[in-house]
């Protein structure tokens, strides 16, 4: 492939000028979900379409390019995205997050904390956080538009009634800034606190359900609970086997059939970079 | 009845009229409805009922006429409000009871969920509080306080009607409106539903609008009666004076159509 086969970034200028002005209008009304023309993507739906047009929208040549999927740089969806922008923008990539200016992350946010400048890109299969309740598009959004959020509340009761606790444990509904509620996308809820007041542009693209919502810098987020069942940004009950952190969000993974299992970071670069610094968990073995 | 000079009517329809293209669904519907009073609307299939009742619970826009409802800020036309407004009426002062359960209940979610969602949407944000009301109604219509986690789907017919009723009166409404609320259940469950019903009414000093086509309905629960016909309410007065003294034809072949055990 040449670089003359494709624009800068695969899109050519008129769709990146269309989506612009959808994430400059999400930007101006923090969690609105704002319809746009989401193009056919060389790709599958669910494979992170919405998302990888915010990015090719937003990449200048300048920029420095990360992409994750459940955290992790090594993964089949964040390798095939991070080759697709590095063959037909060119851009620098990296595995390292205070470098990065833009991350496109597929259902996590990173561990390290963002900075001023950075863009977060967020993957969404499911924009409408009241879909599972209210199957008819006309209703969901005269409901966003009079602020009836009741709904929100019995999905939570509900888990309270058959759980005994918050069951949600991702896709967890915020309130932006006191105004309309938001799917963070599946993030788990581990990370719901760090949407809010965050230092970095966060910007979500949804390729088949055709919406994008943004959530602003130092915009506040808040997570929908009960006054007698509060939030909680629940994490597995461990420390990282690989780095020893207690305080990252850990994935769960089987290493035999004895039941054994280790408990690791999910973001991979957090997770190197402590290792790197001397830090050894219980399976670990030094750097 | 009530004496009209010294209360203010909760409801007043004025010339209210609805058109389908050129047919007519009700036209020139006049009425007032007082504080605590129950007023049944009665009519053959097709009669103009359930458009006349969708009209005034601004489910349907009407064409002409004015429904003027007494707020908590004074007289207003319903059907004149900005949306927003209605729809907060309409969780908050009405409530609307459908003949079909299933089109007024969430049937994928709990009981308690189901009675909770009122509440939840004016604004309460305590689970046990919601829990106890929930659980508090459930009594009150005479469904055990084990069944709050089973799901409308687990209930039967009679339940879930009962379900439904404690689903719309939880907030504490004003106004209420039954479009054939014992339709499709069997003799025996009815006669408990419309003992409950009366009961809740009396209760609450509810005002209700019962869209029925069971005369013994409206005899039991309305103080006043209108029938309806083609779109035209035909005769209104005291139910009583009504059914044992039908004045318009149609009247009465309705009173003496019903049939005796």
């Amino acid at each position: 492939m040449t670089e003359q086969a494709y624009n800068f970034a695969y899109l050519d200028e008129q769709t990146k000028r269309m989506i612009r002005r959808a994430i400059l209008k999400g930007v101006a009304v923090p969690g609105y979900q704002v319809p746009f023309a989401s193009r056919e993507m060389p790709m599958p739906y669910g494979w992170g379409t919405g998302g990888v047009q915010v990015t090719a929208a937003c990449l200048t040549p300048d920029d420095v390019l990360k992409v994750i999927d459940q955290g992790a740089d090594d993964t089949t969806n964040a390798v095939s995205i991070r080759k697709f922008f590095q063959r037909t923008a060119g851009v620098a990539v990296t595995e390292a997050t205070p470098d990065a200016t833009l991350i496109q992350t597929r259902h996590r946010i990173p561990e390290t904390p963002l900075t001023e400048g950075q863009i977060l890109v967020y993957q969404v299969p499911i924009p409408e956080p009241l879909r599972f309740l209210e199957p008819r598009e006309t209703e969901t959004r005269k409901m966003h538009e009079l602020e009836e959020y009741g709904l929100m509340h019995v999905k939570l009761y509900e888990d309270i009634a058959r759980h005994g606790q918050i069951a949600t444990a991702y896709d967890y509904p915020v309130k932006v800034e006191g105004r309309y509620v938001m799917d963070p996308s599946p993030i788990p809820k581990f990370d719901n606190p760090k949407l809010s007041g965050s230092p970095a542009l966060q910007l979500f693209g949804a390729g088949r359900e055709q919406r994008i919502y943004a959530v602003p810098p130092y915009t506040q987020v808040v997570s929908l609970d009960f006054d007698d069942h509060p939030f909680v940004a629940s994490k597995a009950d461990h420390d990282c086997d690989l780095c020893g952190a207690g305080h990252s969000y850990l994935d769960e993974v089987i290493i035999d059939d004895a039941g054994g299992r280790m408990f690791v970071c999910s973001d991979t670069d957090f997770c190197g970079g402590r290792r790197a610094a001397g830090h050894v968990g219980r399976l670990g073995e030094p750097a | 009845m009530k004496d009209g000079s010294l209360e203010r009517p909760l409801l007043s329809v004025r010339g209210l009229s609805k058109f389908y293209g050129a047919r007519i669904g009700c036209a020139e519907v006049n009425f007032d409805l007082y504080p605590g009073e129950v007023l049944g609307i009665v009519g053959e299939s097709g009669s103009g009922k359930s458009t006349l009742l969708s009209c005034l619970a601004g489910h349907l826009a009407p064409d002409r006429g004015t429904v003027v409802y007494d707020t908590a800020t004074g007289p207003r036309d319903t059907a004149l409000m900005a949306e927003p407004e209605r729809r907060r009426l309409a969780r908050t002062d009405w409530a609307f009871v459908h003949q079909n359960p299933r089109d007024g209940l969430r049937m994928g979610v709990s009981a308690g969920g189901n009675v909770g969602e009122r509440l939840m949407a004016v604004g309460a944000r305590h689970y046990g509080d919601i829990r106890a009301q929930a659980i508090d109604w459930l009594g009150r219509v005479e469904i055990d306080a084990d069944r709050v986690d089973d799901r409308p789907s687990a209930f039967s017919g009679g339940m879930q009607q009962r379900l439904q009723i404690a689903r719309n009166l939880v907030t504490g409404p004003r106004l209420v409106f039954m479009d054939e609320p014992t339709g499709g259940l069997d003799v025996s469950v009815q006669a408990r539903l419309l003992d409950l019903l009366r009961g809740l009414v009396r209760e609450m000093g509810l005002s209700a609008i019962i869209v029925t086509h069971d005369l013994a309905v409206v005899r039991l629960l309305a103080d006043r009666l209108m029938v309806m016909k083609s779109g035209y309410v035909v005769e209104q007065g005291l139910t009583d004076q009504v059914l044992d003294d039908p004045q318009h034809g149609y009247t009465q072949l309705l009173v003496s159509s019903v049939l005796q055990v």
